[in-house]
């Protein structure tokens, strides 16, 4: 599951050699090309992005969601969840343990779908390909949005 | 010389500053810094590469034809459904989402499918979306699905109603400067 990415790059890639060896060569031109180019951003990402958790270790993150109920909380877990990069497969089980601590599902509501929408740490990569208004406001309704979500995730839980 | 390398890298540059003051500051947290960080360079190593040779295959082997016929100006909801299909099939982190968008905005998709498919790979990822129902239950997953396929849609079309030409044009423009090469 891990190589998938790698599978299908590889079969598609051998396909197209087999059909046109110029335009693959091209093609691997292009993808190289496009890869310098953002480089410099992803290395930065990648730096950020280990500081950033580093500062907001498990621990930190359930202190923030896990007491503290209502709004307060709720907003807490959002920007939580906009300012870190985990994967998927290691925030949601780490949530379903929250969960069973004590937290509420509003506020993992909000976090969950701000991890997912809101990219604080990528925001420079989306302001390179963008610009920094639709960067801006794509970000900020996202955020907002997450609200939403949160309220009706805290709602369907309910009782 | 120098220096167009200096303006590449200055947020890379920053961050390796910021490194060492945490170094110099809190010596313990920078070692979980570096662990953390070879465990997200292992993920990007997983995804990164793959993306874009594909994204290279894409653009050689797709015509602005059949980009505009799918995604373009006048693919209506068939548009609409394919934009959400292609983001939600896809894996891997939303930075990723970028150059594949910068590659349909260059053979001429609309904004409002970009957007779409922006939205649709951040949040409902298959993948993700069984592994969600998996770990928090099908009440959170399945309300998240059902808010977050309205919410897409609008955020799509506040964006696209608020970028003017010249956004459209400098965006279309940094597509093409990005993906060609």
């Amino acid at each position: 599951m891990e190589y998938a990415f790698y599978i299908v790059a590889l079969i598609a890639l051998g396909i197209s050699f087999w059909k046109d060896r110029i335009k693959t060569a091209q093609a691997l031109r292009k993808a190289w090309g496009t890869f310098e180019m953002i480089l410099p951003q992803l290395l930065g990402i990648l730096l950020f992005t280990g500081l950033v958790l580093a500062f907001t270790n498990p621990e930190v993150i359930s202190r923030i969601i896990g007491e503290r109920s209502g709004w307060l909380g709720t907003l807490g877990a959002a920007v939580v969840g906009s300012l870190t990069l985990i994967p998927g497969f290691v925030a949601l089980p780490m949530c379903a343990l929250l969960i069973q601590n004590g937290a509420g599902y509003m506020q993992i509501g909000a976090f969950v779908s701000t991890l997912m929408m809101v990219g604080v740490v990528t925001f420079p990569m989306e302001k390179l390909y963008f610009g920094t208004k639709i960067a801006l406001i794509r970000n900020g309704l996202a955020f907002l949005f997450s609200f939403l979500v949160a309220l009706v995730i805290g709602w369907v839980h309910q009782g | 010389m120098v220096k167009q390398y200096l303006i590449k890298y200055k947020f890379f540059l920053l961050m390796i500053i910021l490194w060492i003051g945490v170094y110099i500051g809190k010596p313990v947290l920078s070692i979980r810094s570096v662990e953390l960080t070879v465990l997200n360079l292992r993920q990007m190593i997983l995804v990164i590469p793959p993306i874009f040779v594909l994204l290279g295959l894409l653009d050689v082997w797709v015509p602005r034809q059949t980009m505009v016929r799918f995604l373009g100006e006048g693919s209506g909801v068939r548009g609409i459904v394919l934009s959400f299909v292609a983001g939600a099939v896809a894996a891997g982190p939303l930075y990723g989402a970028f150059p594949v968008a910068a590659v349909f905005l260059k053979k001429q998709a609309t904004f409002r499918n970009v957007f779409i498919f922006i939205g649709a790979w951040s949040t409902i990822k298959v993948p993700m979306f069984l592994f969600e129902w998996q770990s928090l239950g099908w009440k959170f997953a399945l309300t998240r699905l059902c808010l977050n396929i309205p919410g897409i849609l609008l955020i799509a079309w506040v964006l696209d109603t608020l970028l003017k030409p010249e956004d459209r044009r400098w965006i279309r423009q940094q597509a093409d400067d990005l993906s060609l090469r």
